[in-house]
């Protein structure tokens, strides 16, 4: 445990040994090679998927082009969510002010791709050089009679977490501005869902065969048109409830809709998910629907399991991801498999989250909140884990230590939500937990 | 599900679509890790050093670490100097680093801050504590490309280690942003010519390790510190690469280009400079040079290796003759693969490249004798302007790194990736590009996609070629 930064024990936890609660939700050390990204980034992850709009950023290149295309997010119709736009400021534009560049690229982007709506991403440099982005927006919106958006999301204005917020501010502004759409009975929104591999449409599917109707997602396979008739659901399903959770609660007080946290991984979640939808319609109809499809999947996915189960059982594996909720979930159903789950963390949990971790793990386990690869090369070595579950990021120091990985995050190609997700998740673990491959290596995991 | 949207009429646009280019700090990064014992600082938004590790994780599947100094609204308004220091404690503490190499951003850079002199500081303030080797360069994103970042570390390195002392006969070797595979190729080659060299930098093993017994916070590999600080007493450099002017930062204009040429003015270290050796032509320059530098005759291993790839060009010159290609990525990258394209036949008809030295379009004029006055010239470009550009002149392939692969499946055309990055492959960091080993496999691998392609798309398919 040498050589980890001093000021972050409070940031990890061993269930049943740490006297301190975790600490949570504070900025990262300098230094400390965080594994959370920025503001910008936060906003970015969650707005990308809308298909049918124009997202710009507002910047120097990079921070469009590391975010190009970058999410499996996919979507039905429209693609132009999957270009890059950027003002591209260069140093002539940094002196003088990129106002002139912004309002001539939303133009001819808006002419060009003609979109039903558009984001303007602000990046660090603009707040500081003091283009008035949202005055920009008006203004062209006004030319172009097309909501312009601007999202503010300087990097440096905090954590990914406040990215969250500042999407959940420009979507809003479009929630409830299409009033003359009538909703069918038994419709909800999700918030949360990406459609990560075509995640969306299973759920999609599930809901529509127990009679429920799904008005939008936010904002996975999104459109502007079902966004604006958000307002209009009777329940809104909020996954990843770091991202969509202000907006939630936003459209509680604004609009009088309810909210439930929920998540769509692991069988147990998937069905709570159901559950909950039936139970709040309070249609007896619709629960019956819910428990014979559950049954249904369940009595499918528990043989088709097995196998998998049988070679997994009594492995260790570490967690970590951007949202704790999601964290969650993973330790449920990987318990499913047999497996236990030996480190866990995220990038942006709170207390909940973790109070939730806390309580469903075992004896031993750590938890930790904005980790980095030292501590995660640590603690994956003294807690003796044979699976890894996390991102791009996290995969090499896996691979590096000669142990599985699966990818979670929101590049995966791979659907792991619903019941045909659970199966995907275990194959996927199992092909790697178990793969011939690792004879090769030196044994690195003191166990 | 539609298609991805392209536009049909061509136009100018001061946006950029799909930018055919990364920031300069991305550029610094990679070198710095081309020195043992050197972990990357970034000194702006925590985003800059997360978004630049993940980029490069994708490529080089190696653990990347790259702190932050992890600005905020308090550091925009207030300065980063606590923060750097904060930063440089941790990494000290964590890594153990033998060197610290801090690049700036666009937001450091916009606010004003005198890095430089925040390290003269920093390290004043701690005296007796073992330091180590700071250094810093600036790498605003709103000037340049990633080439520029990467040019101006290389710039800086040389700056910060060089020395004056007694001649010392070791030569130092530019290679300019190659891969690993690349660089190991060029160290036994100058290996085997007897030469000891400096390469500035040398990510070979730190950004392509092998499987390891235990977890290495600084993965090893780079350039040792004690053989950097021989720079300035080599008996000459050479750089691969024509474009290394260093702009980033608008301080070195005047007069000084590149590293190399810094070393000959200041440390009379003569500089070679050559294309990036891709190809017969420009290899045998490269070699043509080593043999000058070490009075030895090229061994008969490389006459081999040239004379078998003389061999597969006969047996190959047929399939790739005439065939139109589009290439882009970094100007240097550009010019050597399409100067090897014109000696095998190929016509290349767009050459694209989001850096804009101004000096392209007249280099590859020199460079491809057999049909550069036909290749089209694009600076400053995107890939949107070059998927445009692609669906009307109808290429029969195109050639750089992976994020063109959308343009080449629009098309149904074969696409060679090569150069950075490649996140749609395994393998990116072991492609080799350079001397004649490069060129054979760069050669076997477009004439290989040619015959597919057109066994693919043949009514019977074949058996034979």
């Amino acid at each position: 445990m040498d050589r980890l930064i001093k000021e972050r024990s409070e940031q990890i936890h061993k269930v049943g040994t740490s006297a301190h609660e975790l600490a949570c939700e504070k900025k990262s050390q300098a230094g400390s090679v965080s594994q959370r990204a920025c503001v910008f980034c936060g906003s970015r992850v969650v707005l990308y998927p809308i298909a049918d709009a124009l997202h710009l950023i507002h910047g120097p290149i990079g921070c469009a082009a590391y975010t190009w295309d970058i999410r499996g997010a996919m979507s039905s119709g429209p693609q132009l969510h999957r270009l890059s736009f950027s003002t591209d400021l260069r140093e002539k534009d940094v002196v003088f002010g990129g106002e002139p560049k912004l309002h001539q690229a939303l133009s001819e982007l808006i002419e060009a791709y003609k979109p039903k709506a558009a984001f303007v991403y602000s990046t660090c440099i603009v707040g500081v050089i003091g283009d008035d982005v949202e005055a920009i927006c008006r203004k062209v919106s006004q030319e172009h009679n097309i909501d312009v958006l601007p999202v503010m999301a300087e990097g440096f204005k905090g954590t990914k977490k406040d990215g969250y917020k500042a999407a959940c501010a420009a979507l809003s502004k479009l929630v409830g501005t299409d009033d003359q759409y009538k909703a069918p009975d038994f419709s909800i929104n999700i918030l949360g869902d990406f459609n990560l591999a075509g995640e969306l449409w299973m759920l999609k599917e599930y809901y529509e065969k127990i009679g429920v109707n799904i008005i939008t997602c936010l904002t996975g396979d999104g459109r502007i048109h079902e966004i604006r008739r958000a307002h209009k659901a009777s329940l809104n399903m909020v996954q990843c409830s770091g991202s969509m959770m202000h907006l939630a609660k936003e459209m509680e007080e604004k609009y009088n809709i309810p909210f439930k946290k929920v998540s769509y991984f692991g069988i147990e979640d998937m069905s709570e998910a159901l559950y909950d939808v039936a139970s709040f319609f309070k249609n007896e109809q619709m629960l019956d629907k819910a428990r014979a499809l559950v049954s249904d999947e369940i009595k499918e996915l528990i043989p088709a399991l097995e196998p998998y189960k049988a070679k997994l059982n009594g492995k260790k594996a570490a967690i970590y991801v951007g949202g704790a909720f999601k964290a969650i979930s993973l330790v449920k159903a990987l318990r499913l498999l047999g497996m236990q789950t030996a480190l866990v963390g995220s990038q942006t949990g709170n207390k909940d989250d973790y109070m939730l971790l806390k309580k469903l793990c075992d004896e031993g386990t750590v938890i930790v909140d904005d980790s980095n690869p030292n501590e995660l090369s640590e603690f994956v070595k003294s807690q003796g884990v044979d699976l890894f579950i996390g991102g791009v990021k996290e995969r090499p120091i896996a691979y590096k230590l000669g142990i599985g990985f699966c990818d979670h995050n929101h590049e995966r190609k791979e659907a792991l939500a619903g019941y045909e997700g659970m199966l995907n998740f275990a194959k996927e673990v199992y092909a790697s937990v178990t793969s011939p491959v690792w004879k090769f290596f030196k044994p690195t995991i003191t166990p | 599900m539609d298609n991805l949207p392209r536009l049909k009429d061509i136009k100018p646009f001061v946006s950029t679509r799909n930018a055919c280019k990364l920031c300069s700090p991305l550029g610094a990064s990679v070198a710095l890790k081309g020195i043992e014992g050197c972990v990357p600082v970034i000194h702006g938004s925590q985003g800059c050093a997360t978004y630049i590790r993940r980029y490069m994780i994708s490529h080089y599947k190696e653990p990347v670490d790259i702190a932050s100094s992890n600005f905020s609204e308090e550091t925009t308004i207030f300065g980063g100097a606590e923060n750097l220091k904060q930063a440089l404690g941790n990494v000290i503490d964590q890594y153990k680093p033998q060197a610290i190499g801090v690049s700036t951003t666009c937001l450091s850079e916009t606010i004003g801050e005198d890095v430089p002199n925040m390290l003269k500081q920093i390290s004043s303030m701690t005296e007796g504590h073992e330091w180590p080797e700071l250094f810093t360069v600036s790498t605003p994103s709103y000037q340049g490309t990633h080439m520029d970042g990467f040019h101006a570390t290389v710039y800086e390195i040389v700056k910060h280690f060089a020395q004056d002392g007694e001649l010392y006969k070791v030569i130092n070797l530019f290679p300019g942003f190659v891969s690993p595979a690349d660089l190991r190729v060029l160290k036994q080659i100058l290996s085997d010519f007897e030469l000891d060299y400096i390469m500035i930098p040398d990510f070979s093993d730190s950004l392509d390790n092998g499987a390891w017994d235990k977890y290495y916070r600084v993965p090893d590999g780079g350039t040792p510190i004690d053989r950097l600080r021989l720079c300035g007493q080599a008996v000459s450099s050479i750089e691969l690469g024509l474009f290394n002017k260093v702009t980033a930062g608008g301080k070195n204009n005047s007069g000084i280009n590149s590293a190399g040429e810094w070393l000959e003015k200041n440390k009379e270290v003569p500089c070679h400079q050559c294309v990036l050796p891709i190809g017969v032509s420009a290899t045998d320059v490269f070699f043509t040079h080593l043999e000058f530098l070490s009075a030895n005759v090229t061994p008969p291993k490389y006459e081999k290796q040239r004379a078998r790839l003389l061999d597969s060009y006969a047996d190959g010159h047929k399939y790739v003759f005439g065939k139109k290609a589009i290439v882009y990525g970094e100007e240097d990258l550009v010019l050597g693969l399409c100067s090897f394209l014109d000696e095998i036949g190929v016509e290349v008809i767009l050459a694209g490249s989001g850096a804009n030295s101004g000096e392209l379009s007249e280099k590859l004029k020199e460079y491809c004798p057999e049909n550069g006055e036909g290749i089209k010239t694009m600076c400053d470009a995107d890939f949107e302007q070059i998927n445009e550009q692609a669906h009307l002149l109808k290429p029969d392939f195109i050639i750089g790194n992976s994020k063109g692969y959308y343009i080449a499946r629009d098309l149904k055309i074969p696409i060679i990736r090569v150069g950075f990055p490649i996140h749609d492959r395994l393998g990116g960091q072991r492609i080799k590009h350079l001397s004649y080993e490069g060129t054979q496999e760069l050669f076997d691998r477009v004439v290989n996609a040619m015959i597919e392609h057109k066994q693919e798309n043949s009514p019977i398919g074949y058996k034979y070629i």
